[in-house]
């Protein structure tokens, strides 16, 4: 952890809230959103941040942006302190200065001007964060050759489809040069063509300028295709933290060997590590764990039976984290 | 993203936060502020028939009040002993400061609806006060059909008010409508600021603003004497016109009031703006700490 | 019934916006302060101005800012949806339901202004008597009689706001003619100044006018101005005009069916 980027240690947010209770009256409860947050993100990592909803993702952005101050708990991101009170800019300084080290996207919501082009739009974020002119134009310039923004650049916001202005919104957090870049659902509701091209869009960002990343999502497949590192929360605490074949093991995760033999034969026998959950004709269903690897169970069915083909299938993701979540046992992973 | 830019732009752009402030806070706020309102009245412009009849409408909308004092005065010589042109002095003096605040930072009471849908979330992600991009929002510049409509009946009063003028009373024009603006962008300031804990409460702001501009443009003569302590002690509104014109119009202070009294109009101001400005940052902050 | 439990519905609605109507009941009470008292100022110099004395003056202004919201004098009130619907192509979806446009809107409308009659009609108007003297009616009959006619002013609104909104099938920009509307109910229905205070040859022809029965009618019932066949007589002109501005925006409906149909929408 020499370069931690983002650094949270005990962060805590309780939210008090008034709920009906009869007619008339009404009770101030406390909810803890998130208790007990505790990790790091170094320089130019890709990490994945999962949880059912309302499970504390949002809030934990919320603060990260500077936006939400916690309840207990020390947070820093690129070194600034979003709630110190000295400083410049007084009670607001640390998150207006935070801001310009930062890029946020959120799915569901623009931060683009609905009704102006969507090129004044970036000119709008050039000058509220002072971009330099060779800056804002060699990165506009890139945005919109890899993001195919080049037709887009003259029509209102509010005309775009969702995909594309996903992608404007995606290229406005970057003009400043973030050092870290946060993104809420990024691919909710696109078109398989539009998902791909912003994964590979982050994917590109992420290694070419070393952007730090960390991105909410429901679609595992962000996940798998992006991130090396997953942290799942639950009930506001981090259940999870490691990669993603650790948190295959972790929750019980299985891979599926599918073989076909030149002929219907008894189930497949004898192979360690495996067990025949399926047999149709002459194709056969073998369960392994997840993080176990695949050649040595290959070797051995190839050894002993008339094999034509095989595949292997990845276990159901959102399976193995419904298992995490129903558990409650899941020991935190420290670190990655 | 040329190599190496990262390294060279955050560094630079951080030491420009940090240089001067929070002066430089506050001077990124205006001028953010300034652009933000040069896109809204291009995309208003870039309809301009659409534009030109909201512009006489809002003329016409504001211009109601003015006829209602016309036909109050067709019926009768003084309103509260005043003449029309005195009232319309008055009226004058308030229409053209509260619309101005109005089209100033009229926008600030979309800011419950902003926290309702959560939009108010993309504003305190960047760099700038998020009171420079309310205040700029929705920039209506329509609102220019009520500032004439305000400052026609203005420019017919001057003309016609009986008033020995010198040069210390025609230098109080023009303050009076900076100290008016003022004070109304002030409340403006105070009413979002009651928003964050209020979000649907907007129309109260209506009361002191359009209601307050509706109170004032008659003479203070017209209402019960508690009422107009409430608008001279408590919210300060009478320092808009009603203190300072009866100076001009040389008659006594409506409570009796030491005849100094009506200089003290931009200190008031002043002071409300600074009130108003506390209110918006406590509100601003409890948000942050609430979310809600 | 289908309208019924759309006009119960639409009341519900209306009945959560708690915060949103204080606001509005504390915003009236303080223009009906303030009007109050530059009517006060008007008929100290004029006492029998327009016919009335002073309560009934002070009646008059009061009764204003508790009938606003209802009628819906300087807003689309629910109508303004409407708008948004044609606007945006959506009318199609409702031109398809098994019920009628003009009748889902009318008891739509009619819920929300019963819920606005009430929450933000009936405290101004108890702080207006609270603070001052009011020529309020004793007899149970008079404010049935007033009842009926707010009823009856609600519809004529309706009717009124009905055809600014359809006017959306034919104009890109429906804003101005809504602003003119507006502008002409605030000023024709008495809200800016009571209709018999006008010059005597605007005030004969105001009172023709549909927009006298949004407030000068239910106003000049409730302060005792129209008695008797007079009052029956208001309720007439008010209900002669409901009828019509309904069948005119039937007729409009009819047209602008048509052209959704032939346009697809």
């Amino acid at each position: 952890m020499v370069d931690a980027l983002i650094e949270v240690a005990g962060v805590e947010k309780v939210f008090s809230v008034r709920r009906k209770a009869g007619r008339l009256r009404r009770v101030r409860e406390e909810v803890r959103a998130v208790s007990g947050l505790d990790f790091t993100v170094a320089r130019g990592e890709m990490v994945g941040y999962i949880g059912p909803n309302g499970a504390g993702k949002s809030t934990t952005i919320k603060m990260l942006t500077g936006i939400l101050v916690p309840s207990a708990g020390r947070l820093r991101v690129a070194g600034i302190d979003p709630f110190a009170r000295s400083g410049t800019g007084g009670a607001a300084g640390g998150r207006l200065r935070l801001a310009r080290r930062i890029g946020v996207v959120f799915g569901q919501r623009t931060t683009l001007w609905w009704d102006l082009p969507l090129k004044d739009s970036y000119e709008l974020v050039r000058r509220m964060y002072r971009v330099p002119d060779a800056t804002y134009r060699a990165n506009l310039e890139r945005c919109v050759e890899l993001l195919d923004l080049a037709p887009l650049l003259d029509v209102p916001v509010r005309q775009l489809s969702l995909g594309q202005r996903m992608r404007g919104d995606i290229a406005a957090a970057l003009l400043h040069d973030p050092e870290v870049l946060y993104l809420d659902e990024p691919t909710i509701g696109l078109d398989v063509v539009s998902k791909a091209k912003v994964r590979s869009f982050l994917r590109e960002v992420n290694a070419e300028r070393g952007t730090t990343v960390l991105l909410t999502t429901h679609d595992l497949t962000d996940i798998e295709q992006l991130c090396h590192r997953v942290m799942v929360i639950d009930h506001g605490r981090l259940v999870y933290d490691g990669d993603l074949t650790g948190l295959l093991a972790a929750g019980e995760g299985e891979r599926m060997l599918v073989v076909d033999l030149d002929r219907e034969l008894p189930p497949i026998d004898g192979v360690p590590g495996a067990r025949t959950v399926k047999v149709a004709g002459p194709r056969q269903w073998l369960a392994f764990p997840a993080e176990a690897s695949a050649a040595p169970l290959v070797a051995a069915v190839a050894e002993r039976y008339p094999l034509v083909d095989l595949s292997i299938r990845e276990p159901d993701i959102e399976d193995v984290i419904a298992r995490l979540y129903a558990g409650g046992t899941a020991t935190p992973v420290a670190g990655a | 993203m040329a190599d190496g830019v990262l390294e060279t732009a955050a560094p630079r752009t951080e030491r420009a936060a940090d240089a001067g402030g929070r002066w430089a806070v506050v001077v990124h706020g205006l001028r953010t502020y300034r652009l933000l309102v040069w896109m809204w009245i291009r995309a208003t412009l870039a309809y301009r028939a659409s534009f030109a009849m909201t512009v006489v409408g809002n003329f016409a909308a504001t211009a109601l009040d003015f006829v209602a004092l016309l036909l109050m005065f067709s019926r009768v010589d003084v309103l509260g002993g005043f003449t029309l042109p005195e009232v319309a002095l008055l009226y004058g003096l308030a229409g053209t400061s509260m619309n101005l605040a109005d089209l100033l930072m009229g926008s600030m009471d979309r800011l419950g609806s902003r926290i309702r849908d959560g939009s108010l979330d993309t504003l305190l992600l960047r760099p700038v006060p998020v009171f420079a991009q309310l205040a700029a929002d929705r920039f209506a510049l329509r609102r220019l059909g009520g500032i004439t409509q305000a400052v026609l009946v203005l420019g017919w009063a001057l003309a016609h008010v009986d008033v020995a003028w010198s040069v210390g009373r025609v230098l109080m024009v023009p303050v009076m409508v900076l100290t008016g603006t003022a004070i109304f962008a002030a409340v403006f300031t105070a009413g979002a600021a009651f928003q964050f804990w209020a979000q649907d409460a907007a129309e109260v702001q209506n009361s002191f603003t359009y209601g307050g501009k509706a109170m004032l443009q008659y003479p203070p003569t017209v209402f019960a004497q508690d009422l107009v302590r409430g608008v001279v002690f408590v919210v300060p509104l009478a320092f808009v016109n009603w203190v300072p014109a009866l100076w001009l119009l040389g008659r006594p202070e409506p409570l009796g009031l030491p005849p100094w009294v009506a200089f003290l109009g931009p200190v008031v101001a002043a002071l409300l703006c600074a009130v108003g400005g506390l209110l918006w940052r406590r509100a601003l902050a409890a948000y942050r700490s609430t979310g809600s | 019934m289908l309208y019924a439990a759309v006009a119960t519905g639409s009341f519900r609605r209306y009945a959560t916006y708690r915060v949103a109507t204080a606001a509005g009941v504390f915003t009236n009470t303080v223009f009906g302060f303030i009007v109050a008292y530059s009517y006060i100022a008007l008929w100290d110099q004029r006492p029998h101005l327009g016919g009335y004395d002073l309560p009934q003056a002070m009646t008059f202004a009061w009764t204003g800012q508790a009938l606003l919201a209802a009628t819906s004098l300087m807003s689309g009130g629910g109508i303004a949806e409407l708008q948004d619907r044609i606007r945006t192509g959506d009318i199609a979806i409702d031109l398809h339901r098994p019920a009628d446009l003009q009748l889902w809107w009318l008891a739509a409308d009619l819920g929300r202004a019963v819920l606005q009659l009430i929450g933000r009609g009936v405290v101004p108007l108890s702080v207006g008597a609270l603070f001052f003297e009011l020529a309020l009616p004793d007899h149970p009959l008079t404010w049935l009689l007033f009842l009926t006619s707010a009823l009856l002013a609600v519809v004529v609104s309706f009717g009124l706001r009905y055809l600014v909104a359809l006017a959306s099938f034919w104009l890109m920009d429906g804003a101005g003619l809504a602003m003119i509307a507006g502008l002409a109910g605030t000023f024709f229905s008495g809200m800016v100044l009571p209709l018999p205070v006008f010059p005597d040859a605007l005030a004969h022809t105001a009172q023709l006018l549909p927009w006298a029965s949004l407030l000068q009618v239910p106003a000049d019932i409730l302060l005792g101005a129209r008695t008797g066949a007079d009052a029956l007589r208001g309720l007439l002109l008010q209900a002669g005009w409901a009828v019509a501005l309904l069948a005119l925006g039937r007729l409009v409906q009819s047209y602008a069916t048509r052209k959704v149909v032939v346009n697809g929408g």
